[in-house]
């Protein structure tokens, strides 16, 4: 009586119903990727040079107002390269104070190049500080990304970090790709400048810039005829308010451009007060709206505003109004981005791409099954059954891990049949040999799975080996090739050896005196 | 029962030497290939920029697609015809024009804006930028010697550092003549393509494992039968296992050209490798990597005569009482 029978028969009636468990139903627990779903897989790359160089910026604007309030002059308090702020003081005998006012205002920063007799410092960002901001640059960006997804409303979105300065994003089902990337791609800073009213645009043009003062343009682009109209503005460098202090932005219709949008905001209470302040000393001047750099408006400050509420106009379509609403909620990204890869599948393609996968699948199973039946016969079935089951186990398998089925990965599918089957190949031609050489029966079958057994060990090995080195690699699709490889081979160890011998047992263990067997 | 080779007996060691030239005269049409063609085509994983594959309604002539594309200045784009009669694909080079932000808005723009194009549909957009490419080219070259690396170390310990290197030189055959393969029929090299040439590499060890272990298994046993001459070992293990190599390639061979012929248009390059990988790699083990062992023997023995033996030293291989073989054939 073949050993511990009923023991193996469970176990196999346990792995087969834990199969069928985690596959029903079907369309749910597997997951596709996108190359079969259809949506968007995108690699940003963070600017993280450009957060540097903001936040210095910023810190050299507090560092002069921190410098005023002690009462130390400076001509000339600006960005040097990256991360160095180079410092001019109006009055070269106020240096011990500068330096004192400087260590005050705390940060962590290093003095170099120090001139005490003409009053010039630099302070220069330490490297551990610079690498602490690159950092959390690509970690706010993640966020803020991840907050603008989720406001767009994608199912299942993947959104993570990839190395030290790029972030992976995975859309599936997105059916417009364009939108998508402008709302995740938009920098989204918002800024309210002050124009120029001194210098005029035609000036500015010809070089008669003042150092404080810069030139931005409104880009408009015609519905019809998508050409695109920049109009320039003097704008004075100092940001007063930024969208940072925005607490709400929401759509609304345009009173004055029946048919289009604008985006009604209001700030904060910080952000109110300074608003209330610069349109009470600015009446009558212009105050612009720019986003990204980009001049959407700049209205005329016609009296004192303390609500801390204004509109963004721009005759938006719907979508923009709501896009634009959406990055003001979410809030700016700390560093621009720009798009190191992308890989967009189309719905129609996702499911042509399955279809022609699933024939693969089929044709290979029929190929395989009809010939092992036609070599081997009764044991080419058991083969056969073998084999059915080692796909199930695949499916189950990749369902209950969550991995993600792509199309080499439903090619890797037709693969294994093809090389699974090997294994009971091996096992076959050995009884053969065994029974040839004279052996009975019982005893080919027991030296043919004895003897073969190592080599399908090695065999195994070696093809697991490549697809975990595939695996470790690849991007996406072939990730879920190497998935499907690994996962099937592995399941066929356990069906073409244990469940096909435990087969051989059931089939052949009741004559007594084994005369023959089909193979 | 049905057989394929009933006891087979052929001289496969004997003929070597024709089989040497004839795996010589593959690689060399395909480095040839290579040469003249100027390397291998990448696919725009590896040489960046842009891919877009469209359907149209009705099927256009490349002329009025170039002129749509010329109007937003990707006029010398690649136009390639994808499967059927309205399915193209058009590959550009990294560009300000192909910039990826706004690609498919541009491209609709101009394809809708082409009088005789009919309605079309964007199936498939693909950007991978430079940083991206150069990444992946130098990972693939990675993953392949590291592939080749981790199977040799794991031949030597399995069997010996003779079979490794043998394996290994059978393997690089096969690789080298897939590319060719790849390079004579002008298709691309892609990421998928490259997990192809991966998968063939652990495809054609896999034979040639089951190869060496017959061969440890005989010579096992022929220690007390006074072996009998190497090369003949090598001949017989292979012999003996030729139906089960010969049977498993057929079952692969079979699944990938199901692959190749009904698996759709995206997967052609890689089912091709893959269906020219079985093939080789299944003809490597057969004629070249044990051969590469036995003519690397006779050349130690000539050298250093009724010295080491093949493995002497590792432990799986050599019995004691067989450290002279001869080994001239």
């Amino acid at each position: 009586m073949p050993r511990r029978l009923w023991l193996r028969i469970g176990i196999v009636v346990l792995v087969l119903a834990g199969s069928i468990w985690y596959l029903y139903p079907p369309r749910r627990t597997i997951n596709l990727g996108l190359d079969l779903q259809g949506g968007i897989h995108l690699v940003l790359g963070v600017e993280t040079d450009k957060a540097i160089a903001s936040q210095t910026e910023r810190v050299a604007e507090d560092l002069k107002n921190a410098l005023e309030r002690k009462g130390v002059g400076v001509t000339r308090i600006a960005r040097e390269g990256q991360a160095a702020i180079a410092v001019q003081l109006a009055r070269p005998e106020q240096w011990n104070d500068a330096l004192t006012a400087v260590s005050e205002f705390g940060g962590t920063f290093e003095r170099r190049d120090e001139d005490q007799a003409a009053g010039r410092f630099r302070l220069v960002l330490g490297e551990a500080e610079v690498n602490r901001l690159r950092d959390l640059a690509v970690r706010q960006g993640v966020e803020t990304i991840r907050n603008r997804v989720d406001q767009f409303g994608v199912a299942e979105p993947t959104i993570t970090r990839q190395g030290d300065d790029r972030i992976l994003i995975q859309l599936p089902g997105v059916q417009d790709p364009e939108r998508a990337k402008a709302l995740i791609g938009k920098t989204a800073l918002l800024e309210f400048k002050l124009l120029d009213e001194r210098t005029s645009p035609e000036d500015a043009l010809a070089g008669r810039l003042p150092e404080t003062s810069e030139v931005l343009y409104q880009r408009r682009v015609d519905k019809d005829t998508r050409e695109e109209r920049r109009t320039p503005y003097v704008v004075q460098k100092r940001t007063l308010l930024t969208g940072a202090e925005l607490n709400r932005a929401e759509v609304q219709a345009d009173p004055n451009s029946p048919g289009n949008w604008q985006v009604s905001i209001e700030f904060n209470a910080t952000g109110a007060r300074v608003f209330g302040e610069v349109t009470e000393q600015n009446v009558g001047k212009h105050l612009a709206i720019i986003l990204d750099g980009n001049v959407y408006s700049a209205p005329r400050i016609n009296e004192r505003i303390p609500g801390g509420r204004a509109v963004i106009t721009g005759q938006f379509t719907v979508e923009e109004a709501r896009d634009l609403a959406i990055v003001l909620r979410a809030g700016a990204l700390p560093a621009p981005v720009t798009i190191l890869e992308e890989r967009t599948v189309g719905p129609s393609l996702g499911a042509d791409s399955i279809r022609q996968g699933l024939i693969a699948i089929a044709g290979a199973a029929a190929i395989v099954f009809v010939f092992m039946l036609v070599y081997y016969r009764l044991s080419g079935v058991i083969a056969d059954v073998a084999l059915g089951l080692n796909l199930l186990i695949l499916m189950a398998a990749m369902a209950a891990f969550g991995a993600t089925l792509t199309l080499p990965g439903i090619a890797g599918i037709a693969l294994t049949i093809g090389m699974a089957v090997d294994t009971n190949i091996l096992i076959f031609e050995r009884i053969r040999e065994e029974l040839r050489v004279g052996k009975t029966p019982r005893a080919a079958i027991d030296a043919g799975f004895a003897r073969a057994f190592r080599t399908i060990i090695d065999t195994h090995v070696t093809v697991l080996v490549t697809a975990a080195i595939l695996y470790n690699f690849g991007t996406g699709p072939v990730k879920g090739f190497a998935v499907s490889l690994f996962v099937g081979l592995t399941a066929s160890l356990f069906t073409a050896v244990f469940v096909t011998r435990l087969m051989f047992d059931v089939i052949y263990m009741g004559r007594r005196r084994l005369e023959a067997i089909s193979i | 029962m049905i057989e394929l080779f009933r006891a087979p007996n052929f001289d496969f060691i004997g003929k070597r030497r024709w089989a040497y030239v004839v795996s010589v005269v593959f690689i060399l049409i395909g480095l040839t290939s290579l040469v003249v063609k100027g390397g291998l085509r990448y696919d725009v994983d590896f040489a960046g920029g842009t891919l877009v594959q469209v359907r149209f309604e009705q099927a256009p002539t490349t002329d009025r697609i170039r002129s749509a594309l010329a109007r937003i200045g990707l006029g010398d784009a690649i136009i390639q015809r994808f499967g059927d009669p309205n399915e193209f694909i058009f590959r550009m080079p990294l560009s300000e024009s192909a910039a990826p932000t706004d690609i498919t808005r541009r491209m609709q723009q101009a394809l809708s804006g082409e009088a005789g194009l009919g309605k079309f549909e964007i199936r498939r957009v693909e950007f991978v930028g430079p940083q991206v490419g150069r990444d992946l080219q130098l990972q693939a070259v990675y993953a392949v010697i590291a592939g080749l690396v981790g199977i040799l170390i794991y031949i030597a310990i399995r069997f010996d550092l003779k079979g490794g290197i043998a394996a290994v030189v059978a393997v690089f055959h096969d690789v080298l003549v897939s590319v060719g393969a790849l390079s004579l029929t002008d298709r691309e090299f892609s990421l998928p393509v490259l997990a192809a040439v991966l998968t063939i590499i652990g495809y054609s060890v896999n034979d040639t494992i089951v190869a060496y272990d017959r061969l440890r298994e005989n010579r096992g046993r022929a220690a007390q039968r006074k072996g009998g001459r190497f090369a003949d070992q090598i001949n017989a293990a292979i012999n003996q296992t030729l139906s089960r190599t010969v049977l498993t390639a057929m079952t692969t061979f079979m699944a990938t050209a199901i692959l190749l012929f009904f698996g759709g248009k995206v997967l052609e390059d890689f089912a091709f490798a893959l269906f020219v990988g079985v093939i080789t790699g299944t003809y490597s083990t057969i004629y070249i990597a044990g051969a590469l062992i036995v003519d690397w023997t006779s050349y130690v023995e000539r050298r250093h005569p009724g010295g080491a033996g093949p493995g002497a030293g590792k432990k799986a291989v050599a019995k004691p009482g067989e450290r002279r073989v001869k080994s001239h054939v």
